[in-house]
């Protein structure tokens, strides 16, 4: 993608992420507000995660005789969540993007449900982890290691689930009331919480699974 | 509601932008798998390891900003990236001190503690 593009397309830009533009404009202001406003509650949500992260490594050497990672984790299953989630938020790009050109509900719903699709094996399959690490031994009270753990990706977890709520809310609402503005700029401030929980999906699968199992 | 026609300007800025979503798609899966396949298909020495995850997550983590969350260096986005870098200042502060302060006490009390 060349610059010139680039500057085209960003020209006009009145908060950040995604911009529908000018075809969009009724209520661009309280939008703008809105968006922005989200931003900054999610970088107070990275904070708690990164202090989470913080805590997990400080806790890396205490697990009391219990299972350590490399009992417990499973890279297989570890690299299906992974991959999960990253076409979700391709997934959910697309979605925006159908939002932005077409509004088209068809094209836009199918994307939706295709990303809430996506989410929700995400779940199954850290549940699933989750289970079989219990099977281990490897529960919240064992260790100070496991502690940490459960309080650090389950978190994540729990975002990924509340942010499949908020889809199927989005979705009941776009029935009711169809496209209108408070359902955009929902979808857009999902958008950002969906790759945001990517983002923190990245430090999750690097420092616990990959740097635990080598 | 039926699908808008795109006049000619936004059909060519959606295929770009479709197409930058897609790169961010390839790049991000390519650093993926290079840390998954080197910790199941290599025996390379843990440090070199930990560093090469390391820099393939930062890596994404700045893909994912640029392609699917559209923060760039222009201009009139500066403010959104001021938040970020600020909480990420706030971040490492935070961090950091943590490190610091639990690994000196391990070392100095906790022998045990050290991984």
């Amino acid at each position: 993608m060349s610059s010139r593009n680039t500057h085209s397309l960003e020209g006009n830009s009145r908060h950040p992420g995604l911009n529908l533009g000018p075809a969009h404009a009724q209520e661009e202001d309280t939008r703008e507000e809105m968006v922005f406003g989200f931003w900054v509650f999610m970088m107070s949500d990275l904070i708690i995660f990164g202090l989470l992260f913080a805590t997990y490594v400080t806790m890396l050497g205490g697990t009391a005789g219990g299972p350590g990672p490399k009992e417990l984790f499973e890279m297989k299953s570890a690299f299906i969540e992974t991959m999960l989630l990253l076409t979700s938020s391709f997934t959910f790009g697309m979605a925006s993007l159908a939002l932005k050109y077409r509004e088209d509900k068809t094209r836009l719903v199918f994307w939706l449900v295709v990303t809430l699709l996506l989410g929700v094996a995400f779940l199954f399959f850290e549940l699933k982890d989750f289970h079989t690490m219990f099977d281990k031994g490897g529960v919240p009270s064992r260790s100070g290691y496991l502690s940490a753990f459960f309080s650090l990706v389950p978190l994540h977890g729990l975002h990924v689930t509340g942010a499949c709520i908020w889809l199927l809310a989005l979705l009941g609402q776009m029935t009711v009331h169809g496209l209108d503005a408070p359902v955009k700029t929902g979808i857009l401030r999902l958008a950002i919480l969906w790759h945001f929980l990517d983002i923190v999906w990245i430090g999750i699968f690097s420092l616990v699974y990959l740097g635990g199992l080598s | 509601m039926s699908a808008r026609p795109l006049n000619e300007q936004q059909a060519r800025e959606c295929k770009t932008e479709q197409r930058s979503y897609l790169w961010g798609f390839l790049l991000a899966l390519v650093l993926t798998l290079i840390p998954f396949a080197l910790v199941a298909f290599t025996e390379i020495e843990r440090l070199t390891l930990w560093i090469t995850i390391g820099v393939c997550a930062l890596a994404q983590v700045v893909v994912h900003l640029r392609f699917f969350m559209h923060i760039t260096l222009a201009r009139n986005k500066r403010e959104d990236l001021l938040l970020i870098l600020f909480t990420v200042l706030i971040l490492v502060i935070l961090c950091g001190g943590t490190l610091w302060i639990l690994f000196d006490l391990y070392q100095r009390m906790l022998p045990g503690m050290m991984p």
